[in-house]
C-alpha cells in the first residue's frame, strides 16, 4: 500500500477517533491522533495479521503500551476487521467491551495496556518466545514519550538488548507532549535517542505523522543481533487544526462543532458507523 | 520424621515435568539459587529465562510468552513478587488472564532475621483482592509435589506461595491435592482449626495435645485460598469455635477470608492467629512463630480459651 492511501486511511481512523470520544464525551484526543499514522501503517502495510483468524500462532505481535491511545486502535483494529465496525458506537458505554484502555476481550488486542510502562516487558517475553519457538513472527510495541519515565521500560530495554532481540520493534510517539505539558519540562527525555543507544539498541528517527517516512523505516532491513526503537517523531493532536501541539487536548473531548471543523481539516465527510 | 522444603520439592518436579513438555518454561530473577531452579537452568537452558533483578519486568515477560503458547513459572522471593511488581501481576496476568503462575519462594517470615523488608506477610491480602488469579499456599513438599502437577495442567493464572526452610512433612507421596478442595486432617467437634502453608503442622501437633486433654478438634488444609472452600469452612463452624492459623498478616489473609464466610453465612465466634499489626519481632522464622504463639502451644492454648 503507498503512503498516499495510508494517508487517507489515517485521516478516516482520525475521524473515527474523534466521532468515538465526542460521542462517549470521555477520551484521549491529542495521543490518538499523533499515534494514528504509525498505527495505520502498520496494520495495513506492515503487520502480518488476520482479523479473522486473531489468535493465529504466526502473527506478528502488537501492543499499544500507551494504552490511552486506544480510540485510534480501536477504529484501525474494527477496519481491519478484526469486529464490527458498528461496535465503534458503544465506545465507552455501559458493559461495552471496547472501552479507555486496550482490553484483550477484544479481538486482535493481545493484552490489556493502559498502566504505563508494562507493554514493551510483554512485548521482550513475545519476542523470546518466538526466538525459542523457532517462530517469524515480530512484535512492535507503541509507547509514549511520557511513559518513558517508567522505570520499567529500562528494564525491559536491558532485557530487549541482553537477548538480542532483532524481532522487536520499539516505537515511540515522540510528540514531546505529556498531560502536564512539554516532556523536557515534565521528565527530561533528551539526549533521548542516545539513552537507548547507550542500552543497546539499533536507534533510527522518522517523521511519525508521515507514513512515508514510516514506510521507508519498515521497509529497510535492520542490523541483526540488536531490537530495534523508532523514535517516530509526531504532533500530539494532529490533523485537528484546535488540538495540534495543545496539551489541553490530552484528553479534552470536541464539541459538536469541533467535530465538524474536525472532519474539514481531515477532508473526510463524517464516518459510515454512526 | 521426613521434612523437606517445598520449594525443592517444586523444582526436582517443575524438571520432571519440562523434561516432557517443552511448553513448560522457568523464569528467575537473579534468583535460580534462592529458588533453587540451578539444575533447571543448567539442564534446560532453552527453557529458562533469566530477568536479572527485575521483578516488573519478569511478570511482563512472563505474559508475553503465555501469549505465545508457552506457560511460564516466573519464580523468585515472594516479597518481591507480591510488591514490587504487584501492579504487573494485577494487570499483565489477572487482568488480562495470562497462564502464568507466580512461584513466590521464601514468603511468610521465612528470611526472618533479614526483616520486615523481605518477609512477605501482606500477600494473601493483596492478591485476594485481585480477582482473576488462583491462589495456593502448599503445606509441605509432598503437597507441592501434587499441586506443582496441577498446575502444569492448569491454564488459569495462579499465585503460589512457599517458604524457604525444610518443613516436616504432613502428608505421604502423593498428597492427596484437588484445587479449592480443604483437606480434612482431623475430625473433632469441640473446636475447628483451620491452617495454611507450614501452619498446618503445628494446628496438627496442637490437635493432638488437646486430644490427650479431652478436647477433640478438627483441622483443615486451606491449601487454596481462592477458590475458597466454603462448604469446609462451614462445616468447621459446627463445631462452635474456629481458630485460624496462617503465616500471615492478621489482616485479610486466610483468617480474614474464614470471617467473610462465616460472618455472612454462620456467624460463628473465632479467633485469628498470625502475625500482628505492627512491625515484625525479628529472629530465625521458628523464633518469629515462637513471639507471637505461633506454634502448637500457642495455638493450642488459643482453642482452649476461646472455646
Ligand atoms: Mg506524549
Amino acid at each position: 500500500m503507498d503512503a498516499t492511501t495510508l494517508q487517507t486511511i489515517a485521516n478516516q481512523r482520525r475521524a473515527d477517533a474523534v466521532t468515538m470520544i465526542h460521542r462517549a464525551n470521555t477520551g484521549h484526543t491529542g495521543g490518538s491522533m499523533s499515534s494514528l499514522d504509525i498505527l495505520t501503517t502498520l496494520y495495513y502495510a506492515v503487520l502480518s495479521v488476520r482479523p479473522q483468524e486473531p489468535h493465529w500462532p504466526e502473527r506478528d505481535r502488537f501492543l499499544l503500551s500507551k494504552g490511552h491511545s486506544v480510540e485510534g486502535y480501536l477504529a484501525v483494529l474494527a477496519d481491519r476487521g478484526f469486529f464490527p465496525k458498528a461496535e465503534l458506537a458503544t465506545f465507552s458505554m455501559a458493559g461495552s467491551r471496547l472501552i479507555g484502555h486496550p482490553n484483550n476481550q477484544t479481538p486482535g488486542v493481545e493484552v490489556c495496556t493502559g498502566a504505563l510502562g508494562h507493554g514493551l516487558s510483554v512485548g521482550v517475553g513475545m519476542a523470546i518466545a518466538a526466538k525459542r519457538l523457532q517462530k517469524s513472527y515480530r512484535t512492535f510495541v507503541l509507547m509514549g514519550d511520557g511513559e518513558q519515565a517508567e522505570g520499567s521500560v529500562w528494564e525491559a530495554a536491558m532485557a530487549g538488548a541482553n537477548y538480542q532481540l532483532d524481532n522487536l520493534y520499539a516505537i515511540i510517539d515522540r510528540n514531546g507532549l505529556q498531560i502536564s505539558g512539554a516532556t523536557e519540562d515534565v521528565m527530561a527525555l533528551e539526549d533521548f535517542a542516545d539513552k537507548w543507544r547507550a542500552f543497546g539498541w539499533d536507534v533510527a528517527e522518522a517523521a511519525g505523522n508521515d507514513p512515508q517516512s514510516l514506510l521507508t523505516y519498515f521497509e529497510t532491513p535492520r542490523p541483526a543481533g540488536k531490537p530495534h526503537c523508532l523514535i517516530a517523531r509526531t504532533i500530539k493532536g494532529k490533523g485537528l487544526p484546535f488540538a495540534e501541539n495543545r496539551k489541553d487536548w490530552h484528553h479534552k473531548v470536541p464539541s459538536a462543532e469541533q467535530l465538524l471543523e474536525a472532519y474539514a481539516a481531515l477532508g473526510v465527510k463524517g464516518v459510515d458507523w454512526a | 520424621m521426613k521434612t523437606e522444603a517445598a520449594r525443592m520439592a517444586f523444582t526436582r518436579t517443575l524438571l520432571a515435568l519440562a523434561r516432557e513438555d517443552q511448553t513448560i518454561f522457568a523464569t528467575a530473577t537473579d534468583s535460580r539459587g534462592s529458588v533453587t531452579l540451578n539444575e533447571f537452568a543448567d539442564a534446560l537452558p532453552a527453557q529458562f529465562v533469566e530477568c536479572g533483578i527485575a521483578e516488573q519486568n519478569a511478570i511482563g515477560i512472563a505474559a508475553g510468552l503465555a501469549n505465545a503458547g508457552i506457560r511460564p513459572f516466573v519464580c523468585g522471593p515472594a516479597c518481591f513478587f507480591s510488591m514490587r511488581s504487584a501492579e504487573q501481576v494485577k494487570v499483565d496476568i489477572a487482568y488480562s488472564h495470562m497462564n502464568v503462575k507466580v512461584i513466590g519462594v521464601s514468603g511468610g517470615v521465612s528470611y526472618g532475621a533479614l526483616g520486615m523488608s523481605h518477609h512477605a506477610t501482606q500477600d494473601i491480602a493483596l492478591f485476594r483482592a485481585t480477582p482473576g488469579l488462583e491462589i495456593f499456599i502448599p503445606a509441605d513438599g509432598p503437597q507441592t509435589v501434587a499441586l506443582t502437577k496441577y498446575l502444569a495442567k492448569s491454564s488459569e493464572p495462579a499465585y503460589v506461595r512457599m517458604g524457604r526452610g525444610a518443613v516436616p512433612n504432613v502428608y505421604e507421596e502423593p498428597a492427596p491435592f484437588a484445587p479449592g478442595k480443604a483437606n480434612k486432617l482431623r475430625e473433632g467437634s469441640d473446636a475447628a482449626i483451620i491452617a495454611c502453608g507450614e501452619m498446618v503442622y503445628h494446628a496438627l501437633k496442637a490437635a493432638q495435645a488437646l486430644a490427650e486433654e479431652g478436647i477433640a478438634v478438627s483441622v483443615y488444609d486451606m491449601h487454596t485460598l481462592r477458590p475458597l472452600d466454603e462448604a469446609a469452612i462451614l462445616e468447621a463452624a459446627e463445631t462452635g469455635f474456629v481458630v485460624t492459623v496462617e503465616e500471615h498478616n492478621i489482616h485479610g489473609g486466610l483468617g480474614g477470608a474464614v470471617a467473610e464466610v462465616l460472618s455472612q453465612e454462620k456467624p460463628t465466634r473465632m479467633r485469628i492467629l498470625g502475625l500482628p499489626d505492627a512491625k515484625h519481632f525479628t529472629g530465625n522464622s521458628a523464633e518469629v512463630f515462637a513471639h507471637y504463639g505461633l506454634t502448637a502451644e500457642g495455638i493450642a492454648q488459643a482453642v482452649r480459651k476461646g472455646r
